[in-house]
């Protein structure tokens, strides 16, 4: 009897202390994550202005059913869409060379591997402004492209290049990322599989497709999704080299810089929302699609 | 052939490295240069000087704004580091009903763009009068679903026996949490404080949107300003730049030993 006493004291006590563990963060997502998310999902379908709240009237879809003929969302949806699937492959791609490289016996290895991350670690707005710096019609690079008889354009102001550059940018600074997480997954490898392969008389090329690339594969799915997530919500970027604007003519107008300008520009709040959540939408959708094809091939 | 390939590897390597360095290193250059040296590349030395930096510390509010910037950023990154890491313990190893449930609702809040609540949360701040304040630049953001998520992982792959042991010596889960488990997570914490700091230092959509008066600006928000107004000078432009990126470069050479394996650790894959 005493027995069954402690024993239930003990399990109370321990999802008590379970509770105490996890309150500031259940505090935090109930107030900041939760209850804005439920709040947003209702002013989406509302006419709703922060300025003037009591002016808001319910507006069924129409907010959703704007987007379809809202020639700036599209041009936003567009530009984020060909950003993505510019950035996506090319910086995975880089980071798995990389993370190979700094895993390889090279000399200088740590030196490499830190110097290959640091523009993970800069901000956005610093990148930007040293990018535009470096990229400007008369700058270093255009200056060194004249040594080799190339004109180079004024890359961020051009209308054709300011996407592209973007997107570069946005290349330099991530890749290190995407390439410390391959790192950790081929230090994960084992080697005993190599050793064998080696036995067995495979080539490096024969190794890297038969073993790196099959093991690696949880990893480049992380991979992929994050980068995924990451470049649909692009912002910081396009905003400092645009100053807010989207310019020149909406060439690098993203989907999160229209959320932001129609929110607390224009002061829609409504359809603001309604944005954010088709947004939120599409990147499930992607994930999703994702999963399905990863699990898919598995077989 | 097999040394020609040699050659060719290391110009990659070499290559890589100059075109992450470089433009660090041409930015500190012009930072360094007098306003009537901008318009040539070429680079004399005897003429370098400090003076855009203490132009843009004196003259424009570049200090106030890292004073700001560090302030935020070292309580969001405590409350993270603490709250992160006690919520991803629970969530590996107390059994308390509904953890389950709650796991399920950190991986599906992971997926939620923050862009979604910004038009309720800043509606919300500005009820309690928190916006252009430092509680509404760091209250909101003192939890993360993803750092919860990687702590979780972390603590799931320590080994169970010290805990088990502890708690037969009568100590309680606090004590067993605070004494015990914490000292052992150090690359965990280590990677977890990178991503915590670097992520809030170089915060731009949030700050932007809950500042509205300059001496509450942080350095992202403060630079873009500058940048918008002082473009033509650039040596002070690059100046920001640097001052805005040597606190998180120092961060992560001190941590960086224990990155790849807090990273390997934590099964962030």
């Amino acid at each position: 009897m005493e027995a069954k006493m402690t024993m239930k004291k003990r399990y109370l006590y321990e999802a008590l202390s379970g509770y105490a563990f996890v309150l500031p963060f259940i505090a935090s997502i109930s107030i900041f994550l939760i209850g804005p998310l439920i709040y947003a999902f209702i002013i989406s379908f509302k006419e709703f202005s922060f300025l003037n709240p009591e002016a808001s009237r319910w507006v069924g879809f129409a907010n959703y059913i704007k987007l379809f003929s809202d020639p700036t969302f599209k041009r936003a949806l567009l530009n984020t869409t060909l950003y993505s699937l510019g950035v996506v492959p090319t910086q995975l791609i880089i980071a798995l060379i990389l993370a190979l490289i700094v895993n390889s016996n090279i000399k200088g290895k740590t030196f490499f591997r830190v110097a290959y991350y640091i523009p993970t670690v800069t901000s956005t707005v610093a990148v930007s402004v040293i990018f535009l710096y470096l990229f400007k019609a008369d700058g270093l690079v255009n200056v060194l492209l004249a040594k080799f008889g190339i004109q180079g354009p004024a890359w961020f102001n051009d209308v054709r290049f300011a996407l592209p550059s973007i997107m570069m940018m946005a290349i330099w600074s991530s890749v290190g990322n995407y390439m410390v997480i391959f790192l950790a997954g081929l230090q994960d490898i084992p080697s005993e599989l190599y050793e064998a392969a080696e036995v067995d008389g495979a080539n490096k090329f024969q190794r890297f497709f038969k073993i790196t690339l099959p093991m690696l594969r949880p990893i480049v799915f992380f991979n992929l999704v994050m980068s995924l997530i990451g470049t649909f919500q692009v912002f910081d970027q396009a905003y400092v080299v645009s100053q807010g604007t989207g310019g020149p003519l909406d060439a690098t107008m993203t989907v999160v810089l229209d959320i932001y300008r129609t929110g607390f520009r224009d002061f829609n709040m409504g359809y603001a929302s309604a944005m954010a959540f088709a947004l939120f939408v599409i990147i499930l959708i992607l994930t999703l699609i994702q999963r399905k094809l990863f699990k898919e091939e598995t077989y | 052939m097999k040394k020609v390939l040699r050659l060719l590897f290391y110009i990659v390597v070499v290559g890589y490295a100059v075109i992450t360095l470089g433009p660090f290193i041409w930015s500190i250059i012009t930072s360094l240069k007098p306003t009537s040296e901008l318009n040539t590349f070429a680079v004399n030395i005897k003429h370098l000087t400090l003076d855009n930096y203490k132009m843009i510390i004196t003259k424009f509010p570049f200090l106030r704004w890292f004073i700001n910037s560090a302030i935020v950023a070292a309580i969001v990154t405590f409350g993270n580091i603490l709250f992160n890491s006690m919520a991803g313990y629970a969530l590996a190893r107390i059994n308390f009903p509904g953890r389950n449930l709650l796991f399920m609702v950190v991986l599906a809040l992971m997926m939620v763009p923050g862009q979604v609540v910004m038009v309720p949360t800043y509606i919300l701040l500005s009820k309690l009068g928190w916006v252009n304040t430092y509680m509404g630049l760091t209250i909101p953001f003192l939890t993360s679903n993803f750092g919860i998520f990687l702590m979780r992982q972390f603590f799931l792959s320590l080994p169970k026996e010290l805990e088990e042991a502890a708690t037969i010596d009568g100590l309680s889960r606090f004590g067993i949490f605070f004494k015990i488990v914490l000292p052992l997570s150090k690359p965990a914490l280590a990677t977890q404080f990178i991503f915590m700091f670097t992520g809030n230092w170089n915060s731009f959509l949030w700050p932007s949107l809950l500042t509205s008066s300059d001496d509450m600006y942080t350095l992202p928000v403060g630079l873009n300003s500058f940048y918008g107004q002082y473009y033509q000078f650039w040596n002070q432009v690059m100046a920001g730049a640097i001052l805005l990126t040597l606190p998180t470069i120092l961060i992560f050479l001190i941590f960086q030993r224990y990155f790849v394996k807090g990273i390997s650790t934590t099964g962030l894959k």
